[in-house]
C-alpha cells in the first residue's frame, strides 16, 4: 500500500513538494539571485526611460516623473497584500508551514512599498496640488493599508510561539483583506461627500507611450525586487524555524565551510 | 439558545458585580468628549460642526479601551478554556459574550451621547439620528474588536497592539456613523448611512463571531 505513494522515477514530480521547507530553501536560494539581477536591470532600464527618454509633461513639467516610482510602488503595495492574504488562506486551510512563512516574508516589502507610494505621492502633491497631503480617497486608503501591514507585522512579532503567531497573523490578514474593499469604498464616499470636486487622476490626459513603457518596466522591476527580497527573507525564516532539524545544521556547516 | 442565554446572563451578572469597571469606560467617554472644546476653543459654531465626529471618535476610543476586558478575565481564570472545550458551538457563546459586553459598555455610550451632544449645541432634532447611528454602529465596533481582543489575548503590550490592529478596520464605521449625523444636518437625509450601518451590523453579526471563535482557538491551543 505505502509503496504506491512513493514517487516513481519516471513520474514527473509535483511542484507541491516545494511546500516542504527543506526543499524550498535551496530552490529559493537558486531563484533569488536571478530575480534580483532582473530587478536591477529592469530598474535601470525603467529609470532611464523615465528620466531621459520620456517627454516632459506639458501640464506638470518634470514633476510628473515621480510616477515612475510612485505608481509601481502603489500597485505593488496593494498586490502584495492580496498575495499575503492568499498565502494566509492557503496556510489556514492546508496547514502548510511554508505558506505562513511566505505571508510573513511578504509583509515588510508591502509596507515598504506603501511608504514609498505615500512619500513620493507627497513629493508630487506639493508642487502639483500645493499640499503634501490631501484627504483624497486614494491617499487615505493607502495610508490605512499601511496600518494594516503594520498591524500584521506587530501582531506576528508580538507572539513568540510560531504556530500561534502564524495563525493569528493569517487570520488578521484575511480580516484585513475582507475589509480593504469596504475601507476603500467608504473612504471614497466620505471623500466625495466632504470635498466636492477633488483632484482626479482617472481623467488625466492620455499618456505618451514612452511614459507608459517606463512605468510598466518599473512595475516589472518592482515585481522582481519583491520576489527576490521575499525569497531571501523566507530563507532566513526557514533557517530560524527549522534550526532544530538535522538538515539545517548540515546546511549551515556547508555555508561555513564555503565561507 | 440555552448556552447563549446562560453565558450572557453570567457575563451581565459579573459586570453588575464589578460596576465600577463599567463606569470607568463611561467616564472615559465623557472626559474625552469634554477635552475637545479645550483643544479647539469654545467657538459655538465650530463645536457644532465637529460634534458628530468628536462623539464618534470618543465612542470608538472607549470601545477600544474596554475591549481587553472582554476575554482577559475568563482567560486568566481558565473559564475560556472550559468554554472552548464544551460541546456548544463556539460562535454562539462568543456572540453572547460580545452582546453582553456591548450592553455593558456600548449601550451606556448610546444613552449618554445625546446629553453630551447638547454640550456641543448640536441641533436637537439631529439627536435621534445620532443615537440611532451609535446604536447601529457601536455593536459593529464591539464585534470587530472582539476578533482583535481574541487575537491579542495574553500578549505583552496587548492594548496598544489591539489599537493598531483594530482602528484601521473601524474607519468605515466612523465614516458612516459620523456621516449620518452630518448628512442629516446637511439636509440630504441620513437614510443611506444608516442603512449601510445596518447592513454592516448584519454582516459583522454573520462573520465576526466565527472569526472570533477561530482567533480564540488559535490563542488558546
Amino acid at each position: 500500500m505505502m509503496t504506491d505513494k512513493l514517487p516513481r522515477p519516471n513520474q514527473p514530480k509535483s511542484l507541491l513538494r516545494f511546500s516542504a521547507p527543506q526543499l524550498f530553501y535551496p530552490l529559493a536560494g537558486r531563484l533569488a539571485p536571478w530575480f534580483a539581477s532582473a530587478a536591477v536591470v529592469l530598474a535601470a532600464v525603467g529609470l532611464y526611460i523615465g528620466f531621459f527618454v520620456a517627454p516632459t509633461d506639458f501640464q506638470q513639467g518634470e514633476v510628473y516623473r515621480v510616477i515612475f516610482i510612485h505608481v509601481p510602488a502603489a500597485w505593488m503595495s496593494m498586490f502584495v497584500y492580496l498575495v499575503m492574504a492568499f498565502w494566509a488562506a492557503v496556510g489556514l486551510v492546508m496547514n502548510t508551514r511554508m505558506s505562513f512563512m511566505m505571508a510573513k516574508a511578504l509583509a515588510p516589502t508591502g509596507a515598504m512599498f506603501c511608504f514609498v507610494a505615500l512619500w513620493t505621492g507627497a513629493l508630487w502633491g506639493k508642487p502639483t496640488w500645493g499640499a503634501y497631503w490631501v484627504w483624497d480617497a486614494r491617499l487615505t486608503s493607502q495610508l490605512l493599508l499601511m496600518f494594516l501591514y503594520l498591524g500584521f507585522m506587530a501582531l506576528t512579532a508580538a507572539i513568540e510561539d510560531p504556530r500561534r503567531s502564524d495563525r493569528a497573523g493569517a487570520l488578521i490578514a484575511l480580516v484585513g483583506a475582507v475589509n480593504v474593499p469596504i475601507i476603500y469604498f467608504s473612504v471614497k464616499w466620505w471623500n466625495t461627500l466632504h470635498q466636492g470636486a477633488s483632484v482626479s487622476l482617472t481623467n488625466a490626459p492620455t499618456m505618451a507611450s514612452t511614459m507608459l513603457a517606463g512605468m510598466l518596466v518599473m512595475a516589472f522591476a518592482a515585481w522582481a525586487y519583491t520576489i527576490a527580497v521575499t525569497l531571501w527573507r523566507v530563507r532566513s525564516l526557514i533557517l530560524e524555524r527549522e534550526r532544530h532539524t538535522e538538515w539545517v545544521g548540515h546546511e549551515l556547516d556547508l555555508q561555513e565551510g564555503r565561507a | 439558545m440555552g448556552p447563549f442565554l446562560a453565558v450572557m446572563r453570567r457575563d451581565l451578572m459579573l459586570a453588575w458585580r464589578g460596576r465600577t469597571d463599567v463606569l470607568v469606560t463611561l467616564a472615559f467617554f465623557v472626559i474625552v468628549v469634554c477635552l475637545f472644546p479645550f483643544g479647539v476653543g469654545p467657538e459655538t459654531n465650530q463645536l457644532r460642526e465637529i460634534a458628530p465626529g468628536v462623539l464618534w471618535v470618543a465612542a470608538l476610543l472607549s470601545t477600544l479601551l474596554s475591549l481587553n476586558r472582554l476575554f482577559a478575565q475568563d482567560h486568566a481564570d481558565g473559564t475560556l478554556e472550559q468554554l472552548l472545550l464544551s460541546p456548544e458551538p463556539t460562535a454562539l457563546w462568543v456572540a453572547a459574550k460580545v452582546l453582553a459586553h456591548w450592553i455593558v459598555t456600548g449601550l451606556p455610550l448610546v444613552i449618554v451621547a445625546p446629553g453630551l451632544a447638547l454640550l456641543f449645541d448640536l441641533q436637537q432634532d439631529a439627536l435621534g439620528v445620532l443615537v440611532l447611528s451609535l446604536a447601529l454602529g457601536s455593536p459593529i465596533l464591539a464585534l470587530l474588536g472582539a476578533v482583535g481582543a481574541a487575537l491579542t489575548l495574553g500578549l505583552r503590550g496587548g492594548g496598544v497592539l489591539l489599537a493598531l490592529l483594530i482602528l484601521p478596520l473601524y474607519v468605515p464605521v466612523l465614516i458612516f456613523g459620523a456621516g449620518a449625523v452630518d448628512a442629516y444636518l446637511g439636509g440630504t437625509g441620513a437614510d443611506a448611512q444608516l442603512l449601510l450601518l445596518g447592513g454592516g451590523l448584519l454582516g459583522a453579526l454573520a462573520g465576526a463571531p466565527f472569526a472570533c471563535a477561530a482567533a480564540l482557538r488559535i490563542a488558546i491551543e
